[in-house]
């Protein structure tokens, strides 16, 4: 089986928004999106000792962002395929889910992965756009995966408890952090990282017009950054053995109890 | 300004977050409308119209059966086609949040995500959406209609308006990959006592307890305050508690008038589910822990020490309150 794990590129500490770009300030160390982890730990078990089976990391980012994908390749993954273009910078969900379909249509995998959400921009929508564009049918939230040849089962929380979804592959599948611990790369597997295939393909290699790529693409935009709204005061204090009583004294103050 | 609120519904009832969005929609003016989709749901669209929308477009069909996303694209996708809606408002859950993002694909329609506010500034429609760990609030608009939202669960309260729906039933056509995606089992468990999005008070236990028989502490301190027992992700990853009562990123979104954390250090995940709470008071033993960054009250101590002597106190001011004859 072909997986293709969709991967994002985040920077370590993403601690700010570029007050002129309104933009996240990116210039934090890249690394790989931690929660794509999961979809990646997720494809190597599904593929296991398969030699037919193949996993392919597919990202969006700048051409930098090859150095954080090492870290799949270093976990296990076969090769990585990024599309890196200056054009596609400040891409939304629409313009980058495009992107991100143009590039899965060119590898046909049988089963796409996602990780739950974006650590830097707390998106958790891509799959279901992709999925959309793929015309594909979607699982998400997916916490216990399993595969036949022609099929993907997979069991999800929700709010109201535990749906089981099947689907005929080729499918997409979003998988949640609870669905395993991600490995660490062995040193073995972080030397052989650096000599599998990483493919760098730009916008126009996948046919993607201009005008539907970065911020021209983008159906969305940022208008202002401010600040949180303010919290009231907060009081801390140790427990001395009248902390029960400091906190029923606190309650009626506010008219909690 | 159109706009269509999709509602979500359980159990034969619209959920609480769904009409919360409607009752923001009709505050913000303009023609609402409110799109049902399912099987067997016709008598929702009156309940609807009690909530502010004045038009109920209703999509009953068996293949809309099942909660799944994929499906209700294709609806909401025609009805927006037809109708040309300038926004589309989903209440966030789980299964809007793939429809939302579903339909912006194939609309090529902007969606904003996580929004804790809606408001309109110089005739435009201006989201709130905070980020980086809630440490700042972004204004964020849309470039071209329709306008898609995901509204942060627990947002917006549900106006009743007593109105009365104009109910138009809608025709399914639905792609073939739409129906693909089969729901094979639904096991949807009940929390027991009273249901923690519902709840005035909740008392939440975290990793701090130590072990699950340790949730008896919390179970008798909220049974004390009249409120419901929730939990974080840790414990119900552990086994120790269900997965309904699980409140933050991944589990629910609560904003009760008292919110009281025991043995939870509160890192961002917990936080977003309850930090719309009126009041919050934190036990804990670990001085650092980040709750008592945001809590009212913070206490660094023994919970083991703490709680039973709160739950205690708490009793006596019951029986004060009403004495036993």
């Amino acid at each position: 089986m072909k997986i293709a794990v969709c991967a994002k590129v985040v920077p370590e500490q993403a601690r700010r928004i570029d007050p002129d770009t309104k933009r996240l300030d990116r210039s934090g160390e890249p690394t790989l999106n931690p929660f794509d982890a999961n979809a990646v730990e997720e494809a190597l078990r599904l593929k296991g000792d398969a030699a037919d089976s193949e996993v392919v990391i597919v990202s969006l980012g700048p051409e930098r962002s090859l150095d954080a994908l090492r870290k799949a390749l270093a976990m296990g993954a076969d090769r990585v395929v990024l599309a890196a273009d200056e054009a596609a910078a400040g891409s939304d969900l629409v313009a980058s889910s495009y992107a991100l379909a143009r590039a899965l249509e060119r590898e046909q995998p049988e089963l796409v992965l996602f990780g739950q959400q974006a650590n830097d921009s707390d998106g958790a929508v891509m799959w279901a756009a992709v999925a959309d564009r793929l015309r594909r049918p979607l699982i998400s939230q997916v916490a216990e995966l399993t595969t036949s040849a022609e099929k993907v089962r997979g069991k999800r929380q929700t709010e109201f408890g535990y749906d089981v979804i099947e689907a005929p592959l080729p499918a997409v599948v979003a998988v949640s952090d609870a669905i395993n611990e991600p490995r660490y790369p062995s040193l073995k597997g972080i030397m052989g990282a650096k000599k599998k295939p990483q493919e760098t393909v730009s916008l126009t290699d996948l046919g993607i017009e201009a005008e539907r790529a970065g911020e021209t693409g983008s159906r969305t935009e940022v208008y202002a950054i401010g600040e949180p709204p303010p919290r009231g005061e907060t009081q801390k204090l140790e427990d001395d053995g009248s902390g029960p009583e400091k906190i029923v004294e606190f309650l009626l103050e506010r008219k909690a109890i | 300004m159109s706009t269509l609120v999709f509602l979500e519904h359980h159990e034969g009832e619209l959920q609480k977050d769904s009409l919360g969005v409607l009752g923001k929609a009709v505050q913000l003016g303009g023609d609402v409308a409110a799109l049902i989709a399912g099987s067997g749901v016709e008598d929702l669209a009156a309940q609807a119209g009690r909530f502010g929308a004045a038009k109920v477009y209703v999509a009953d069909d068996p293949a809309l059966e099942a909660p799944l996303p994929q499906p209700r694209v294709d609806v909401t996708a025609d009805l927006v086609r037809s109708h040309g809606f300038d926004a589309v408002l989903f209440g966030a859950t789980v299964l809007t949040a793939d429809v939302a993002a579903g339909l912006a694909a194939r609309l090529d329609a902007g969606l904003n995500w996580d929004l804790v506010d809606l408001t309109e500034e110089d005739g435009k429609l201006v989201g709130k959406r905070p980020a980086l760990d809630d440490t700042v609030y972004v204004d964020v608009g849309w470039k071209t209609e329709p306008k898609l939202a995901l509204i942060r669960t627990g947002t917006f309260e549900p106006v009743q308006s007593g109105g009365e729906a104009e109910v138009e039933r809608v025709e399914v056509r639905l792609e073939d990959f739409s129906t693909q995606a089969k729901m094979i089992e639904q096991a949807h468990e009940e929390s027991e006592g009273p249901s923690i999005e519902d709840a005035e008070v909740i008392v939440a236990g975290g990793r701090g307890l130590g072990g699950p028989e340790n949730f008896a502490l919390v179970e008798e301190l909220a049974k004390a305050l009249g409120g419901a027992v929730a939990s974080t992700r840790a414990v119900v990853d552990a086994g120790w508690y269900p997965y309904a009562t699980q409140v933050g990123q991944t589990g629910k979104t609560v904003a009760p008038r008292l919110y009281i954390a025991v043995g939870i250090s509160g890192a961002v995940q917990h936080k977003v589910g309850m930090q719309g709470s009126n009041l919050i008071v934190a036990i804990n033993k670990d001085p650092n822990a980040p709750i008592f960054e945001y809590a009212d009250l913070g206490v660094v101590g023994d919970l083991h020490e703490i709680v039973p002597k709160l739950t205690e106190l708490v009793n006596a001011k019951n029986a004060a309150h009403f004495p036993r004859d």
